[in-house]
């Protein structure tokens, strides 16, 4: 069965802006719970609004990083393009655009999340209740997965749907990871202190990845085991190393089963990114520099991105 | 027996026919078993579940588009619960008589860009086929697939008070609508499915396959198993709902121009694999805006080359290029005429009775009866420069009829029809409303007329425009098994 590459090119972006929108749920909903224990509040808030290098974007619009601006910034704030809203919004644009290929419950959940969201009370003196909103977004992105795993033909769209999920989940975590390890590489004084351990609970939290992690490093927790945690395991669903085996497999079932030999460029790229990460242990990679090494990883996602578009999205070479 | 009455409690048709009760004595109602069940209904919330069935519209996206400078609102097409109803015996009627004006409508659509026969045996005026801004020089002498110019047609007809129903319009471009029949049927069946109970309904869900059936009849010559495709300006079109209703129900691709390619004058469309054949396309894009090469050079929704790969018979547009000529007012005045040209039959649905002023005694009869009449200019649609003689002021009325003088076969006129009813429900309770209706007919090999079609219901009290930019609704339509 042929898709047309307009379809694929949506799918894919479809999938990226729902997870790109849950995971900025995530770390919004464990970055308000942060800045509850925290009287100064707001070097975490801060740390945020650099995630998706977003200083220039938000420093125009608003004079301080107080929580409620950030949160409306990163929530409700249609005009910003990496808001919550702002994906919801795209992701719902290309599920419009590809209703004909759908399943109309995976439209209709779609856009009653968006329709749900835009008509909340909005603004940027608005009290929000940070962590309803927060679930409501996780659980209306999850729920879309379910009903897409549920209801969404497994021809090649399916493919490309689940490309687009993990090309983005690895770059989330490699931005939340980046953020946030930075921010919490302990001070001498705090080792080991309450506070500092309780900030990477949360960063394991804001990745759903505290109670997995707790089973395999039950008594110990420092920045370095987290950190490889997040980047290494090959059983967390949100690992860089977990995303990367997925892209992997589905790249290959594209070139195989659907025979889209094109893909042998993307599948160049991901074998790249997968051995690296197989072959660096956590080690090498705090050797390398953490933020150097994330950033590495962010810039493979970025060419396996363009890739897919070249081999699949905008290929009008010949037949 | 009380069940077996005609009439629903505190409904009152004010005189016109209605659809639901009937016209009086002599004109009887299509079911008493639907007025039993609308007045068990009564007993119920009505309102709380036609709230609920529009909630679900607009969740499910059954939506047009309405765009202003800053925002796009979807709105759903007001829902009505009450459904219209057409009896077993009058549906096999309209069935064969749409049949019969498509027939007419793809032969004179032929005869004008071949032999002409009816301009030169005087039927019709040249002028009003050749100087029609629907008629398409580079159709002259091409034969279409299959030879069918109208794929599809939707024929619009209105009930008089004397019961009879009347084609109103031929619609052999683009006609849309039809996914509202098929989306309130469904809706009905959800919301309101005790309505239907043990009343035997015609299905209106093979719409899709009878379409792609038909599609798949009329591919170019040598293709066994054509690629079929919707053609769509996109989502900024107001009825891009329509168009993923109709993809999907065929199973094809909902394509734009740009997904499409011309290379040695064949189509090919962008696929995740490079260029594939592409060889039927339902376009709903207009003839002016298909072919930036051969129509409209400012158009972006288009491709470029198509024209000429359909003049080259290697791909099927469904409808034909230059269609339109056959459906506008001038000609449709000569409707009646065409079939007993050409088939020596006279209309199975009649026309509204209209005078070609075009033609002396037109003419004379129109400016006797301004004051009674509507008159329309032909080469206009969308209502623009109708004058309708009873509710016209002195000033209009002497206007028009300067008009008509200087220019008399720019004009038709017609007697005003008092439009059917039919209950609707309005605050809580029924009132009359006017509706006119729809039907859709298919043709390939063969005709094929969807049992039922769209029923537009004007929710305004006393109105008789039933468009959706102007107060319009939509109401399920009932086709009765026997």
């Amino acid at each position: 069965m042929l898709l047309l590459a307009r379809y694929a090119e949506s799918i894919f972006w479809m999938a990226r802006y729902i997870e790109r929108a849950e995971n900025l749920a995530r770390l919004i909903d464990v970055n308000a719970s942060f800045a509850r224990d925290d009287l100064t509040g707001g070097h975490n808030w801060d740390a945020i609004v650099r995630l998706n290098a977003d200083e220039e974007q938000f420093s125009e619009r608003y004079p301080r990083a107080t929580p409620r601006a950030v949160v409306y910034f990163y929530t409700l704030d249609a005009e910003n393009p990496t808001s919550i809203i702002s994906s919801i919004a795209s992701a719902r644009e290309n599920a419009r655009a590809l209703r004909p290929l759908i399943s109309t419950e995976m439209w209709t959940h779609i856009n009653m999340l968006h329709n749900r969201l835009k008509d909340m009370p909005a603004g940027p003196d608005h009290t929000l209740d940070v962590a309803k909103y927060c679930e409501i977004v996780k659980l209306g992105c999850q729920a879309h997965a379910g009903i897409t795993e549920g209801t969404f033909y497994r021809d090649q769209g399916w493919y490309f749907y689940q490309i687009g999920k993990f090309l983005e989940r690895a770059d989330q975590v490699t931005r939340l990871l980046d953020v946030k390890y930075h921010a919490l590489l302990p001070r001498v004084d705090d080792v080991g202190s309450p506070q500092d351990i309780s900030q990477w609970n949360a960063l394991l939290r804001s990745a759903a990845g505290y109670h997995a992690f707790r089973r395999v490093h039950p008594r110990t927790m420092t920045p370095r085991i987290v950190a490889e945690f997040m980047i290494r395991n090959n059983q967390f669903p949100r690992s860089v190393r977990c995303c990367i085996g997925e892209l992997a497999n589905l790249v290959t079932q594209l070139i195989v089963s659907f025979r889209l030999s094109r893909g042998e460029d993307v599948a160049v790229l991901i074998d790249g990114a997968r051995h690296e990460l197989e072959e660096f242990s956590i080690d090498d990679i705090i050797d390398f520099g953490m933020h150097e090494y994330l950033d590495r990883v962010q810039r493979d996602v970025a060419s396996i991105s363009s890739a897919m578009a070249s081999a699949y999205f905008h290929n009008d070479d010949g037949k | 027996m009380a069940d077996d009455t005609d009439g629903i409690n505190g409904y009152d048709p004010s005189g016109f026919y209605c659809e639901i009760v009937g016209g009086g004595p002599d004109l009887p109602a299509p079911s008493k078993a639907v007025q039993k069940r609308i007045r068990q209904l009564q007993e119920t919330d009505l309102m709380a579940r036609s709230k609920a069935a529009e909630q679900e519209l607009y969740n499910l996206g059954i939506t047009f588009t309405v765009y202003t400078e800053k925002t796009a609102i979807d709105r759903i097409l007001p829902f009505d619960v009450i459904p219209r109803v057409i009896s077993a015996k009058e549906w096999d009627l309209l069935e064969a008589g749409i049949k019969q004006r498509v027939a007419v409508l793809n032969t004179f659509i032929h005869d004008i860009y071949h032999e002409r026969r009816c301009i030169k045996d005087g039927i019709i005026p040249a002028h009003l086929v050749l100087g029609n801004k629907n008629y398409r020089e580079s159709m002259i002498g091409l034969d279409p697939p299959g030879g069918v110019y109208v794929h599809i047609c939707g024929t619009d007809l209105v009930r008089g008070s004397d019961g009879i129903l009347r084609v109103l319009e031929d619609n052999a471009r683009t006609p849309s609508g039809v996914s509202y029949v098929v989306e309130n049927r469904h809706m009905m069946m959800r919301a309101f499915s005790d309505m239907a109970e043990d009343i035997g309904i015609r299905p209106v869900d093979d719409y899709g396959a009878k379409l792609h059936a038909a599609l798949h009849d009329v591919a170019p010559e040598g293709v066994d198993d054509p690629q079929v495709v919707l053609l769509s300006p996109g989502v900024f079109n107001s009825a891009y709902f329509e168009h993923i209703f109709i993809a999907r129900e065929m199973g094809v691709p909902l394509v734009e121009g740009r997904d499409l390619v011309i290379e040695e004058d064949k189509v090919y469309m962008r696929t995740t694999r490079g260029l594939a054949p592409v060889h039927v396309i339902y376009r709903r894009i207009d003839d002016d805006f298909l072919d930036p090469l051969a129509f409209r050079e400012d158009s972006l929704l288009g491709v470029p080359g198509i024209m000429q790969a359909y003049a080259k018979g290697n791909v099927t547009l469904a409808n034909a290029i230059g269609t339109g000529v056959a459906d506008d007012k001038a000609i449709y005045a000569y409707m009646p005429r065409l079939i007993k040209y050409y088939f020596d039959e006279e209309a199975i649905i009649p026309n509204v009775e209209t005078n070609i002023c075009g033609e002396p005694e037109g003419l004379q009869y129109t400016l006797d009866n301004l004051k009674d009449l509507v008159v329309k200019p032909v080469g206009e649609s969308g209502g623009y420069g109708i004058v309708i003689g009873p509710k016209a002021s002195q000033d209009e009325l002497d206007d028009i009829r300067a008009k008509l003088k200087d220019d008399p076969a720019n004009f038709i006129s017609q007697p005003m029809v008092s439009l059917s009813v039919c209950p609707t429900l309005i605050d809580g309770a029924l009132e009359p409303r006017h509706v006119d209706l729809r039907p859709f007919c298919l043709t390939g090999k063969d005709s094929w007329v969807l049992p039922g079609g769209l029923t537009r219901v004007a929710l305004k009290r006393g109105s008789i425009v039933v468009n959706s930019s102007q107060g319009g609704g939509s109401k399920d339509t009932w086709v009765l098994s026997e």
